[in-house]
């Protein structure tokens, strides 16, 4: 869980000195202080985000940053970026790493960079943190846990890993739910067209069906012929859409719906995804569409097929 | 050699709009014969045809088709025998659009199950017969009136029928396209078809190739 502290509301730095009491109570695992922020890079016009890792590989000075970044900025591994500080003073910082496009779609527009030149950057004195992580050993101890913490700590609070959680899903949800309605329309799109279908031939369309009969086709052989039809179509549109898929999303890197899968932040990451089928989506989908189309098709020829073959004496 | 025995068909029946198209009709036609059915709009010639042609159950009487009763078998046969017996030819001869002359000559054939490329060939070589086959690969709505006349008439010859049923085939064609088309009627008299017309044109019942020409009013034969 993490410990913030609110001031009138709003997320403040946090005493280094709540660990102490915090790690009195019983349950508690690791505590520590973290520290992290955003800055705004005026050139780029983007906001980076800065993290303090435990476990920073490069001394005071160096940074870490995100490919994002990188791209926007035109700094390598080498370059010195320049960062003004709280004070208005200019700080140096050598980039000594630019983190691998495998993690881009979390690290894009991140900053490592060490304790002390994180402080020295925003102003933070030694005794506070931006907030404090806690590990609870016993899941079922975290509600007691939370109410304790609030007790000692009355102007802190306490988020769970689960509340982060469901605060992701609500954040990517609306990107799932403009798929969906963007989805919507295409099925909607699909199933009034499977309707159209199904709901009549036109009259060039019985017309012909009347002419095959008249000319020694049987109910049966009409309908064999539309079952082909509607099967090579459908069979055909599928195919097609799952190509044409394929290479949208593992070639084009989905470019449509870019904007709106990838991340939240201004630096969009960039990456490639490695193709992978599953093929119990893709006979889903066949048995959804295909299926549907093709019986859609033979109802309304059964239908015509079985009219009397001398109605194609009387077509005019 | 096909007979027809006191043959009446009536449309909606039981209903107030109830009425008999053909009434009581008895009639012997010959084999290797044109037989011309003249008459009105509405005198009941198609659906005589029809009923020839085992497209239509009469509703009383009884078809002979080479001494076999016709009448009471089921769709299935009817459907076997419309296939080998006949071939038709339509008012606006009916060839479907959006396919190819060709195409539309092998489509009879196609439920008989033959294999694709005799069939190809055999349906060039009746196209060839009507100096056609130069058209074969083109498609239907973009032939003249002559060309889907002889397209029409070789899609009707391409099961090799002994009997051709021909319904108002010069309704939409104009004096030459005609006379054509009567000679044709005489070439295929000439290969041993036994040919049935439904026509008011007087190109068509004084030619000199019609054998009998039958009245018809009001579903009667006046002969």
């Amino acid at each position: 869980m993490t410990v913030q502290r609110v001031v009138a509301g709003r997320h403040d730095l946090i005493p280094i000195r709540y660990i102490d009491k915090i790690k009195g109570i019983r349950g508690i695992g690791l505590i520590k202080g973290r520290l992290w922020g955003y800055y705004f890079d005026p050139i780029a016009g983007a906001n980076y985000t800065l993290i303090v890792p435990d476990d920073f590989q490069y001394g005071q000075g160096d940074i870490a940053i995100g490919k994002g970044i990188s791209r926007s900025r035109l700094a390598y591994e080498g370059d010195i970026m320049l960062f003004m500080a709280y004070d208005g003073a200019l700080v140096n910082f050598k980039i000594r790493n630019v983190l691998s496009s495998e993690s881009e779609l979390v690290s894009s527009d991140l900053i490592l960079i060490s304790e002390k030149d994180f402080r020295r950057l925003f102003g933070i004195s030694k005794e506070y943190a931006t907030d404090l992580t806690v590990k609870v050993r016993n899941q079922r101890e975290v509600n007691t846990i939370t109410r304790k913490i609030t007790e000692i700590y009355p102007d802190t609070r306490v988020i769970t890993k689960n509340e982060i959680l469901r605060t992701y899903d609500t954040v990517f949800n609306w990107r799932g739910g403009i798929v969906i309605v963007i989805m919507s329309g295409a099925v909607m799109a699909f199933i009034v067209f499977a309707w159209d279908k199904a709901s009549g031939l036109s009259a060039e369309e019985k017309g012909e069906i009347g002419i095959l009969k008249a000319i020694g086709w049987e109910t049966s052989d009409v309908i064999l012929m539309k079952f082909w039809e509607g099967a090579v179509v459908s069979v055909t549109s599928f195919i097609a859409g799952i190509i044409l898929a394929y290479f949208h999303v593992f070639f084009a890197s989905s470019s449509l719906f870019e904007p709106v899968l990838k991340g939240w932040s201004v630096l969009y990451p960039e990456f490639k995804l490695t193709p992978f089928i599953d093929p119990y989506q893709v006979s889903t989908l066949f048995f959804l569409t295909v299926v549907p189309y093709t019986v859609a098709t033979i109802i309304p020829s059964w239908r015509a097929a079985i009219i009397d073959p001398d109605t194609g004496m009387r077509i005019s | 050699m096909i007979e027809l025995k006191r043959i009446t068909k009536v449309f909606n029946m039981g209903k107030p709009n109830e009425f008999a198209a053909i009434n009581g009709v008895s009639l012997f036609i010959e084999s290797n014969k044109v037989t011309v059915f003249k008459g009105p709009s509405g005198s009941g010639k198609t659906t005589l045809l029809s009923i020839i042609g085992c497209m239509t159950r009469p509703t009383s009487g009884r078809i002979m088709l080479a001494d076999r009763e016709v009448t009471s078998l089921p769709e299935r046969f009817l459907t076997g025998i419309r296939r080998k017996t006949f071939g038709f030819i339509f008012q606006q001869f009916n060839l479907i659009k959006g396919i190819t002359a060709l195409e539309n000559v092998m489509l009879p054939a196609y439920p008989m199950g033959e294999t694709y490329y005799p069939l190809k060939k055999r349906a060039l070589e009746t196209l060839d017969m009507f100096n056609i086959s130069n058209k074969a690969l083109s498609k239907v709505e973009w032939l003249s009136g002559g060309e889907t006349q002889r397209i029409a008439i070789a899609r009707a010859l391409i099961n090799n029928p002994s009997v051709i049923i021909a319904d108002e085939p010069t309704a939409h064609l104009d004096t030459k396209l005609s006379h054509e088309f009567m000679d044709i009627i005489g070439r295929l008299k000439g290969e041993g078809k036994t040919i049935l017309i439904a026509s008011h044109d007087p190109i068509v019942y004084e030619s000199k190739v019609i054998d009998r020409v039958a009245n018809i009013r009001d579903g009667i034969i006046e002969e």
